[in-house]
């Protein structure tokens, strides 16, 4: 199988008050395969999240190796990750993060217009998108009007904009009632499924981790445990 | 493309922030305004100033006496001239016909006419409850030339009747129309009395002039318009039981006289028959370098209240910096976010320079029209036509954007630098 993420002893350190040094993430090796559906779990504040963003190119490692789908990170400048976020990479945040006081639809447009795509293209298919997640009645109300079961499906469908190949869902369910969280779920199954995304998954809750293919464990920025499902 | 965006972006901004963006622009909208209202003025003041004067006669010099003084800068302008000179004249001080003969002798090629008028006063021509505002001015042959009135009946003033001193008079069109029903001649050969202070003028009218509007004072009605009666000089002096001699005349220069040596020539000319006068001497101004005077003085408004414009501007420029940074701190998350989504710096950067800009640009307009209404309404007051100044209005709208792109830079700059991490994760 093609391999898709490549990281190896990957290390981050926070610089609280210089010199004062905190290591977060303890030399993290990780190989995705293309199309793989993997959760990583773990106690907070044991570096998920600052792995995630490590691996969604938001971030840089204050050491270590990492291979993209054939770029190698450390040598790409800025611009470069600007590029790769908006094209390979999809975010679904815990707190959604929809742009304030800005419709679903234009929500969902605004990857493909760092883009560059043109505009009726970029309506087209955000419409298209929202008609996935079942919002497309809901496209011209504002974040705030919307509940947040309805807002992370909007937040998906813009993840989804520039058909990434990887998905990243830092906690996507974390904030949802357990109901409007299996619909979430079942969106990512379906993508997947039906499109062959990468999806990398953190989550706190053990039966969402074990509908997934691999469950990495993450405690204190180390791995210390990992189980692949068949 | 990007930027088409970014302007609509910051558009529905300022809509949801009505308040806030007001206030922010107040400083722009301020200094714009008053920058377009002081090129209104000044502009709508030189294009009357300068016609009408040409109306009078740019080329013309005007002679007068002035007390010798030795604080030279109060008659340097020419618009303060004569300021109180009366007090102490005797006969010995005025311009002679002697003077005059002699000046026309030494001068022909370069003096066309030279038009002397001596003013009686103002007050109303009376025909039982019917009346009409006057001025009534003794004028030389010269001067009526000079003027250029058109008769529309009767005859001018002539020779003869300068010098026999005849009482009689020509009146304009408007007096007629108020006294005589606007019949001409009817009006001609009949006696009209003016009344001034109580003192009664009785005169023969002779000839009827066209009237002509004067673009300085157009404010009053037909009826209350006041028009000149011209009578021969000569006839005026005996009225006014004054001496011989004049304080003040005027030369119209042959076209090819170069009228700023002469001038001097006529200055010279004149101040050697002053040179052993105590108390007066000559002074000589052209309407030419009163418009510079005039053009001058409102420079100096226009420099002063352009200083002032500047402050705001630039107090405006930093009222705008300031809540571009109050502006991108409240949205480090979006700001986060949309780099999470693929914005570069760049892209980041222009939409907040692109904010700025339409802030400023949106308070430039709202300034520009304050500023022509407030222009205009200033202008039309004094009496003029008011006209705006295309190169203030577009100069202002390049300025408002340069504070834009200016006080926006350091800010945008700023929430382009964000870390992505740290922007999410701003609380
Ligand atoms: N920008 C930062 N500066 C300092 N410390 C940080 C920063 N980001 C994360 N940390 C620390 O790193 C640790 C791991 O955080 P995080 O990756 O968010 O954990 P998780 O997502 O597993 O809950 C925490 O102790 C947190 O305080
Ligand atoms: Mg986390």
């Amino acid at each position: 199988m093609a391999v898709m993420l490549d990281l190896k002893n990957i290390r981050k350190s926070f610089y609280l008050n210089t010199p004062n040094e905190l290591e977060i993430l303890h030399g993290l090796n990780l190989t995705v395969d293309k199309g793989e559906f993997l959760s990583i779990v773990g106690a907070s504040g044991s570096g998920k999240s600052t792995f995630m963003n490590i691996i969604g190119v938001l971030d840089r490692p204050t050491d270590g190796y990492y291979n993209l789908d054939g770029v190698d990170i450390e040598k790409a400048k800025d611009w470069e990750l600007s590029g790769i976020r908006n094209k390979k990479i999809g975010f679904v945040f815990q707190t959604y993060n929809l742009v304030a006081r800005t419709s679903a639809l234009k929500n969902v447009k605004l990857p493909m217009l760092y883009a560059g795509m043109k505009k009726k293209d970029r309506l087209e298919r955000a419409k298209e998108l929202l008609d996935i997640v079942d919002m497309s009645d809901r496209m011209m109300h504002n974040p705030d009007e919307l509940s947040g079961g309805q807002k992370q499906r909007v937040a998906i469908a813009r993840a989804m904009a520039n058909n990434p190949s990887i998905i990243l869902a830092d906690e996507p369910t974390g904030a949802l009632d357990s109901k409007t969280g299996r619909k979430i779920m079942d969106i990512f199954h379906k993508l997947h499924k039906e499109q062959g995304k990468t999806i990398i998954l953190i989550t706190h809750s053990p039966e969402l981790a074990e509908e997934t293919e691999r469950i990495i464990t993450l405690k204190d920025g180390e791995i210390v445990g990992e189980r692949r499902k068949q | 493309m990007l930027i088409g965006e970014n302007i609509l972006l910051a558009l529905s901004g300022l809509k949801s922030n009505k308040m806030r963006a007001f206030l922010t622009m107040l400083g722009i909208i301020i200094g714009i305004a008053s920058v377009i209202a002081i090129m209104t003025v000044g502009n709508s003041l030189n294009t009357s100033v300068t016609s009408s004067m040409q109306e009078m006669g740019a080329n013309n010099l005007t002679v007068g006496l002035k007390q010798k003084s030795y604080s030279e800068e109060v008659t340097e302008s020419g618009m303060r001239f004569g300021a109180g000179f009366r007090k102490s004249m005797t006969s010995d001080d005025y311009i002679t016909d002697e003077m005059l003969s002699a000046y026309k002798e030494e001068y022909p090629d370069n003096i066309d006419a030279i038009s002397i008028s001596e003013s009686i006063g103002s007050g109303t021509a009376e025909d039982g409850n019917l009346s009409a505002n006057v001025n009534i001015v003794g004028v030389n042959i010269g001067y009526l030339s000079i003027n250029e009135l058109t008769l529309l009946s009767g005859r001018s003033l002539t020779d003869r009747d300068q010098e026999e001193g005849r009482k009689v008079v020509l009146v304009s069109e408007k007096l007629v129309k108020n006294l005589f029903d606007g019949d001409n001649y009817n009006a001609l050969e009949s006696a009209i009395n003016i009344n001034i202070n109580g003192k009664y003028y009785t005169y023969t009218i002779v000839g009827v002039y066209e009237y002509e509007e004067n673009s300085m004072f157009t404010s009053e009605s037909d009826e209350d318009v006041t028009t000149d009666v011209y009578l021969p000089l000569k006839t005026a002096k005996e009225q006014n039981h004054s001496e011989e001699g004049y304080t003040q005349f005027t030369i119209v220069t042959t076209t090819d006289t170069d009228n700023e040596t002469f001038m001097e020539q006529t200055k010279y000319f004149f101040n050697v028959y002053y040179a052993k006068n105590e108390n007066y001497e000559v002074n000589v101004t052209s309407m030419e370098s009163m418009l510079e005077s005039m053009t001058e003085m409102l420079s100096t408004i226009s420099i002063a209240i352009s200083i002032i414009a500047g402050i705001s501007l630039l107090v405006g420029g930093i009222g705008v910096m300031n809540i571009m940074l109050v502006s991108i701190t409240e949205r480090t998350r979006e700001i986060g976010t949309r780099k999470a989504l693929g914005a570069t710096n760049a892209s980041i950067r222009l939409q907040f320079i692109t904010e700025s800009v339409v802030i400023c640009l949106v308070g430039g307009f709202i300034g520009i029209v304050l500023g022509i209404i407030l222009g205009s309404a200033a202008v039309t007051i004094l009496g003029y036509d008011a006209s705006a100044s295309v190169q203030s209005i577009i100069f202002s709208v390049v300025f408002s954007m340069l504070i834009g792109v200016t006080f926006g830079y350091y800010p945008a700059n700023k929430a382009a630098k964000m870390n992505p991490i740290e922007a999410l994760r701003y609380e």
